[in-house]
């Protein structure tokens, strides 16, 4: 994978070089060269790419080289502290209603991102923490997608609410919140169906959800293999819905998953969790930092750093 | 937006800008191939493939460079008439694929597709994991009015194959689709239940035309190239069906798949209807690729 061989690269480039002082203009610009087709070749977003390289060099060229480093690796360093900036250095939990107040969530996202699958996994995990979930099959069109979320309710052993498929969407997570505040739910999560973020009817589908009742989250997943539309998606469901989070799922895949980058630059939104597999307790917390490596495929390099 | 009508508009805006052949007018030409997931390999090859042209034959305006550019893409990604040769013989098409590309949908789009062509069809519900699969599964087997083998979650999907092969055989169906399990190329256990399936295939009905047809979905960027390469490990790939084509993104890692492991595109998912897979047209696709 081109992954590894950056840090090979970058060692070329930078193999006939002596100096140790400051990096030059050259220097700097030849070594984010590699680092840029690397960020392409990971996904992430044409326009981002650009941006951020702009940005590191600007803030790279007549930097001194640290001790211990050399030129490749200062600018490696830079890279991935730039990379931090913008994935945020923190992790994020789902904001929930304090007391006994019903949270409501509301899962979206374009067809087979992960949804429903991921909407079992948050119940477990509130499960965990002592909350009592309710799932809501907000998805009518999806074949079987009812039955899907109801057997997947069953491995968590959380109740799923479902009206069946001739009710609309924001009538039946009206009857849902009722039915939780009746049976003691603390947790509402809703399952939407996929949609396209071109799709004007059922963009609109999402927002009368919204309009007839308080969605506190709602998070969008969205598939780590994405290529360069990812930031469309992302928009495009943030202005139209309004997005508080992101779910980033399939990450046991072998993709470097840029599409993290791009989302996370073009909406600002937190990333709160990767999913990682296809079992019910397959959902991680996400960690910036161990994301900006992945991407870059420094891993090695970074840890040289850690210790310089 | 199910058609593509604002296609032709885009192509012209791309080289408009451009009074001669210099630096500037190539790297728009990489942005908006990569910016369509073609990749940076491919994209670097194609343009390096222009420029040789461009010296060759004198070329001055850019106009004409664009056209050279389509042609040479849209030749690149033309389909054979023989690749739909199956749909007219008595065929074996296992549907394969990671999670959550379309496999299922495309299976029954593709069922619904025959029969209208007045084949007799069989599906067979390999995927015995998802939760709702077989469900699902069968839910398009009666949109497109076609019978279905199997689907209890937890079965052997190897046996549920090996009834529908023979069930195939015995009632003289003209195709058997097998929707499989999604599964992601990096597990190793679920790329060799794969391999199984495939084989089981080759031996029980030797005679039958075989498809390997991987789904892709458009939106997937780099990893869709390593994906057909791992799937193409296991049982060898007759063709690509690109799904979710009905939305913004490109499919151009399709370019780099057919460049690299000559794997033809051969439908592609506009919608979730069951009328909504077409048969890959190059042109259409390749002038998509340049809308900006
Ligand atoms: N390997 C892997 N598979 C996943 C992961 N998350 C979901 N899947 C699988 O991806 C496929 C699609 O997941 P769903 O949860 O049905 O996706 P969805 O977004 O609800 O799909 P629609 O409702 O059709 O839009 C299923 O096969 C899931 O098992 C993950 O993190 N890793
Ligand atoms: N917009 C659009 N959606 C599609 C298309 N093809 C499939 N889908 C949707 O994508 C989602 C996943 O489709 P499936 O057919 O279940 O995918 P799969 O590959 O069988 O998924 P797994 O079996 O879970 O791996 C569903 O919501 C489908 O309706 C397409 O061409 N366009
Ligand atoms: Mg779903
Ligand atoms: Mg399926």
């Amino acid at each position: 994978m081109a992954f590894e061989s950056l840090t090979d690269k970058l060692q070329n480039v930078f193999k006939n070089l002596r100096s140790k002082g400051r990096l030059t203009e050259e220097d700097v610009k030849s070594a984010l060269k590699e680092v840029k087709m690397a960020l392409l070749e990971a996904d992430v977003n044409f326009k981002v790419v650009k941006q951020f390289v702009k940005a590191v060099e600007e803030r790279a060229i007549g930097q001194d080289v640290m001790n211990g480093l050399n030129p490749g690796q200062m600018v490696i360093k830079i890279v991935n502290e730039e990379m931090v900036n913008l994935m945020g250095s923190e992790t994020t939990e789902i904001a929930m209603q304090p007391g006994k107040a019903i949270t409501v969530i509301m899962m979206a996202g374009l067809q087979g991102a992960g949804k429903t699958t991921a909407t079992a996994k948050i119940a477990g995990k509130l499960k965990l923490k002592g909350k009592k979930p309710l799932l809501v099959a907000c998805d009518i069109y999806r074949p079987a997608a009812i039955e899907q979320l109801q057997i997947n309710g069953k491995k968590q052993e959380v109740d799923v609410f479902s009206m069946g498929t001739d009710h609309k969407p924001a009538e039946i997570a009206k009857k849902a919140i009722a039915y939780a505040e009746k049976n003691g739910h603390n947790v509402v999560i809703l399952d939407t169906a996929g949609r396209l973020h071109v799709d004007e009817d059922m963009m609109a589908e999402l927002q009368e959800i919204k309009e007839t009742v308080t969605v506190h989250q709602t998070l969008l997943v969205v598939d780590a293999m994405t290529g360069q539309d990812a930031v469309n998606v992302a928009k495009e469901f943030d202005e139209k819905v309004g997005v508080d989070g992101v779910i980033l799922s399939k990450m046991d895949g072998d993709t470097r998953g840029g599409a993290a980058l791009s989302i996370k630059a073009v909406t600002g939104k937190p990333i709160l969790f990767v999913s990682m597999g296809e079992k019910l307790s397959d959902l991680e917390q996400f960690y910036p930092d161990r994301m900006a490596s992945r991407i870059l495929g420094m891993g090695d390099v970074l840890s040289l750093i850690d210790k310089a | 937006t199910k058609t593509r009508d604002n296609i032709v508009r885009g192509i012209d805006s791309v080289f408009s800008g451009f009074s001669a052949i210099d630096d500037d007018f190539y790297e728009e030409l990489e942005e908006i191939l990569i910016m369509g997931d073609i990749g940076v390999n491919a994209t670097t090859a194609i343009v390096e493939r222009l420029k040789q042209q461009v010296k060759e034959k004198h070329i001055k305006e850019p106009s004409e460079c664009k056209q050279l550019l389509i042609e040479s893409i849209k030749e690149q990604m033309q389909v054979d008439e023989t690749a739909y040769d199956f749909e007219k013989e008595q065929s074996v098409i296992m549907v394969i694929g990671v999670n959550g590309v379309g496999k299922t949908t495309s299976v029954g789009k593709l069922a619904g597709k025959l029969k209208d062509e007045g084949r007799k069809v069989l599906i067979a519900a390999a995927d015995t994991f998802r939760a709702a699969a077989g469900d699902q599964l069968a839910e398009w087997a009666s949109r497109a009015d076609v019978p279905m083998i199997g689907g209890k979650e937890g079965a052997d999907p190897a046996s549920v194959v090996f009834d529908a092969v023979n069930a195939a055989k015995a009632r003289g169906v003209d195709v058997l689709l097998v929707d499989t399990a999604g599964r992601l190329h990096n597990k190793k256990n679920l790329m060799e239940e794969l391999r199984k399936m495939n084989r089981i295939i080759d031996k029980e009905f030797p005679n039958a035309h075989r498809e390997n047809l991987i789904v892709l979905d458009g939106t997937t960027g780099q990893n869709a190239l390593v994906q057909a390469r791992e799937f193409g490990e296991v049982a060898d790939l007759t063709g690509i069906i690109l799904t979710k084509m009905d939305g913004t993104a490109k499919g151009g890692i399709a370019v780099a798949i057919q460049s690299e492991l000559k794997v033809p595109v051969k439908y592609i998912g506009v919608g979730e209807s069951i009328e909504d897979l077409q048969k890959f047209n190059s042109d259409e696709f390749v002038n998509a690729l340049f809308d900006v």
